[in-house]
């Protein structure tokens, strides 16, 4: 049974050949290959090509929805977290993802190419190294959710990020010191760090709770409650005004796209493990396909590293 | 085995090319947005089509060279490639929309802001939706 099927595995190799010099008549007469591709390789460019229509779907409604409204978060101003690091880098942890995405989609090229080769270590060394660039990726993501999550306060139904002037002038609503987009976070009059989880949800983005000025304590109003300062801006004109909350599909659409494509890279790494796995037992050499399987995952996880770079410049360029 | 070393020489250049257009798009976003040289900023209409058409490269980059669209038939390139066209209608007809849903949203700002003169009658009283429907022929 076994060498029936590698013959009929010779044949249909053989057929390649021919194919290769035939015009596009023969080509089309049937019980050859018209696209000189595969039947698996050739389902897994529609199924990429209807998911980038998936993507496009998304990140198109996001446009819509940023084109309809006055204001917009704006991203250098919004991503500016990075670990490790207690003031603003904005874009730099975003830029450092992206950079493990398309190291990751390198080592996948590599391992294509080895099992071109027939070199099966060769093959499971490189989907290695890519599985680690995929989790590496997927920690990062993970990291950058928490801190908007519960450092800003940004929810699928809340966004307190608005548009601050392209200029980034800032007020400091207590001194009336002016600051800029981008420098640390604000510390209040009195020397004191703010701490994020002090920020109150719902009520726009909240700069820093007022504090008394003796004791440094947190003030609180009548009922109790903590009494904040919303963060005020200087427009251009020279106007002081008052960050409001920003568009709340903001949120919505951060999280749904994100997440959409994280979860394709983490279905990403659970397929190249499992056919990482596939290679080292050993099944592939068995198939006489040359790793084709490689080549097909190979595909899909380039795409991945498409779609990211579609991703990234509508939310973190644009 | 050239054939071997030519793939990695591919792959080096690719890792540095995509390397090199991602530092170039952040670049041209601190820069242009005043996080490097500070007080310097850059119109946005200078800005945006230089970062969507880096993106755009990258793109075929990595569809070209990493999924090896170069080396596969024609008919397969294009029946992937030209059902993608579609977007540049859907692009441009859904930020026309956007754009449409702005101008409505400041229309009702805009009408919100504008004082109504009440509609009285003789006597100094708000006049009946029968009496203001009166005035006028529908």
């Amino acid at each position: 049974m076994a060498s029936e099927v590698s013959l009929q595995r010779d044949i249909h190799a053989a057929d390649l050949d021919k194919a290769e010099n035939l015009g596009p008549e023969e080509l089309w007469e049937g019980g050859k290959e018209p696209f000189k591709a595969s039947y698996g390789k050739l389902m897994m460019w529609y199924f990429l090509l209807s998911d980038a229509f998936t993507f496009a779907g998304f990140l198109i409604a996001y446009g819509t929805l940023r084109f309809s409204m006055f204001t917009w978060p704006v991203p250098d101003f919004v991503f500016r977290t990075t670990p490790f690091y207690t003031g603003h880098a904005p874009l730099v942890f975003v830029s450092f993802m992206t950079f493990v995405l398309i190291v990751s989609s390198v080592t996948m090229v590599r391992a294509v190419q080895e099992g071109h080769r027939g070199n099966k270590s060769g093959v499971v060394f490189w989907m290695l190294l890519t599985i680690l660039g995929g989790a590496t990726f997927l920690s990062c993501q993970a990291w950058e959710w928490t801190t908007l999550i519960k450092g800003e306060n940004v929810t699928v139904t809340q966004n307190p990020f608005g548009k601050h002037e392209t200029d980034g002038h800032y007020l400091a609503d207590e001194e009336g010191m002016p600051y800029k987009a981008g420098e640390p976070k604000k510390i209040s009059s009195h020397g004191v760090e703010i701490n994020p989880a002090e920020f109150k949800k719902g009520e726009g983005y909240i700069l820093e709770p007022v504090r008394n000025e003796e004791t440094h304590e947190i003030a609180k109003d009548a009922q109790g409650k903590t009494v904040f300062i919303n963060r005020a801006f200087e427009t251009t004109d020279g106007k002081k005004s008052y960050l409001t909350e920003g568009p709340s599909a903001f949120g919505a659409l951060f999280f749904f796209i994100t997440g959409f494509h994280g979860f394709h890279v983490f279905s990403g790494v659970v397929f190249l493990t499992i056919i990482m796995l596939n290679v080292s037992s050993g099944i592939y050499v068995s198939r006489h396909n040359h790793y084709e399987m490689v080549e097909k995952i190979g595909l899909y996880w380039h795409f991945v590293d498409l779609v990211w770079v579609f991703v990234f410049l509508v939310f973190y360029l644009l | 085995m050239v054939d071997y070393e030519e793939g990695i020489r591919v792959v080096k250049k690719g890792f540095i090319i995509l390397g090199a257009l991602t530092v170039g798009e952040v670049g041209i976003a601190l820069l242009g947005n005043g996080h490097i040289i500070p007080g310097f900023y850059m119109p946005k209409w200078l800005m945006y089509p230089a970062m969507i058409s880096l993106s755009l490269y990258k793109a075929y980059y990595i569809v070209y060279n990493f999924m090896h669209m170069a080396y596969e038939v024609r008919g397969l390139a294009l029946s992937v490639i030209g059902p993608l066209l579609l977007l540049v209608w859907g692009v441009i007809a859904f930020m026309q929309e956007g754009g449409s849903w702005r101008h409505n949203r400041e229309l009702i700002i805009e009408k919100n802001e504008k004082v109504v003169k009440p509609a009285v009658n003789t006597q100094g009283m708000l006049k009946t939706h029968k009496q203001v429907r009166g005035q006028y022929s529908f």
